[in-house]
């Protein structure tokens, strides 16, 4: 990122950003039979540290393919993905998993705890396969436990939680392992307003506390309120990105409509 | 680049206690199902462990060679006094040949049976947690995770269902045996043959289970992370 005066005005707090994740040029093919679907059509995109971006879109506008892509979940057909500089690309299995396990944490829509495992052992998870003690494991996860707000609920199943509840659980088991980037798939879309609203408030605390990266897919506006960034994504190309001021413009647009 | 990146930290690892432990839980949350993915075993085993104790029962009678117990066998269908030599003996023998082989074909074919229903439920099973699979790839877990998971389900299963099958199968045939030929069967109770034949048959069963999930395992094993953020089904 050059340092010109629009990109030191985006950010204030931060002196110097750092990229986490970068593309160039990513295209993404699919092939249905005979006709290939061009899903993305040479992305370039830069995601800073410590940026709350969210990744707007229709269906089919190759949003998924592109937050797929920037989370180390699927490869381009053509161009480069850089995650904390390194080229998934030349990853291997092993490699792939490691990244997945230390570098991204994962968020998904319909919360995907592991049902049969208690909220603790599902934010500790990560940290068994990282190579941690159940010890430190333990203590770890209630930490991150009550940083969501569900210290005293450690022992439940996720069939014993409310949908707000298992996605802080989620939450906190994305953030288990200090992840660089944490990715959230349409983190709201099976909650209720309130709840939702929660979880997004949850989201940029944990963004502001502990200055990890939050890219999010979403259709729900109320997440473009507390993002820095927005990238709406429309027929595999980046449409247009709008930083944080345009969009509290924007917001308070629609709120007086 | 990425060598230098990634040198730095641990490994990614399971460790036994807790795949165990995980593969354990799957098992018992999914009870029910687990139960009729085991009764496939069970019977298979019960019919195993009934044919090989009926064997050593009959057989262990047959070599007390005593007139009482001679008329007994007899009674049931059961060639007698092969001891002696002549050509009555060597015709029966010649049937006796042919009914073992007429079993073997049989447990084979129970056996057989046994494995493609394992293979079918762990196969269900598979793509009923799809996004359960995937979430633990996108945590981190490597191909050899989900494999050994999968791996320790089916064995603990097939173990279990073994166990019962083995039981069951004694059981009845002993039961049966009681009511053919009395007290002798206790008499000339055939121990070291039943054990043995358990032995066999626990490890028949529960190999046959581990047989039975290897494809299913493999293909949750090649299923991509990406499966976890479907948010159909």
């Amino acid at each position: 990122m050059t340092e010109t005066a629009e990109g030191a005005a985006t950010a204030a707090p931060k002196e110097e950003k750092r990229t986490v994740v970068r593309t160039q040029q990513v295209k993404r093919v699919y092939k249905m039979g005979e006709i290939e679907v061009h899903a993305l059509r040479g992305v370039d995109m830069e995601i800073y540290t410590g940026e709350y971006l969210s990744i707007m879109g229709p269906s089919g506008s190759g949003k998924s393919t592109f937050f797929n892509m920037v989370g180390g979940l699927d490869k381009p057909s053509e161009g480069k993905v850089y995650i904390d500089e390194v080229d998934v690309a030349q990853l291997d299995a092993y490699e792939l998993a490691w990244l997945r396990c230390r570098k991204i944490g994962y968020i998904f829509q319909s919360f995907n705890l592991i049902p049969v495992m208690t909220a603790l052992e599902n934010v500790t998870l990560p940290m068994v396969f990282a190579g941690l003690t159940s010890d430190e494991a333990r203590d770890k996860g209630m930490v991150l436990l009550g940083k969501v707000g569900l210290g005293e609920r450690y022992s439940h199943k996720p069939n014993e939680l409310s949908g707000g509840q298992q996605q802080r659980v989620a939450v906190a088991r994305a953030l288990a392992n200090d992840p660089a980037v944490v990715l959230a798939d349409e983190p709201t879309a099976n909650l209720d307003l309130a709840t939702g609203t929660e979880i997004i408030e949850l989201l940029r605390e944990m963004n502001r506390d502990s200055g990890v990266t939050i890219i999010s897919a979403t259709h729900d506006h109320k997440m473009l309120s507390v993002s820095d960034r927005v990238v709406w994504v429309k027929d595999g190309q980046v449409e247009r990105v709008a930083n944080r001021e345009d969009l509290d413009i924007e917001v308070t647009h629609v709120e007086g409509e | 680049m990425s060598e230098k990146r990634l040198a730095g930290g641990r490994e990614i690892v399971l460790p036994m206690s807790k795949a165990v432990e995980i593969s354990f839980r799957s098992l018992k949350i999914r009870f029910g199902r687990s139960l009729i993915t085991t009764s496939g075993v069970i019977l298979a085993i019960a019919f195993l462990m009934s044919v090989w104790s009926s064997n050593a029962i009959v057989g262990s009678l047959r070599d007390v060679n005593k007139s009482e117990i001679n008329l007994l066998l007899q009674k049931n269908g059961i060639e007698t006094g092969l001891a002696e030599s002549g050509e009555a003996s060597a015709e029966a023998q010649a049937r006796m040949l042919e009914e073992e082989s007429k079993q073997t074909w049989l447990i084979s074919l129970s056996l057989l049976v046994c494995v493609v229903g394992i293979a079918n439920a762990m196969l269900m099973s598979v793509t009923e947690r799809f996004r359960e699979i995937g979430t633990m790839k996108c945590l981190g877990a490597l191909d050899s995770f989900i494999v050994k998971l999968f791996l320790l389900e089916s064995t603990f299963q097939g173990f279990a269902g073994t166990t019962a099958g083995i039981i069951i199968g004694f059981a009845l045939t002993f039961l049966l045996a009681l009511l053919d030929y009395g007290g002798y069967v206790l008499d000339y109770f055939p121990l070291n043959n039943i054990a043995e034949s358990a032995g066999y048959a626990l490890v028949v069963g529960t190999s046959l289970s581990l047989i039975g999930a290897m494809l299913p395992a493999y293909r949750a094993a090649k299923m991509e992370p990406v499966e976890a953020m479907r948010s159909d089904t």
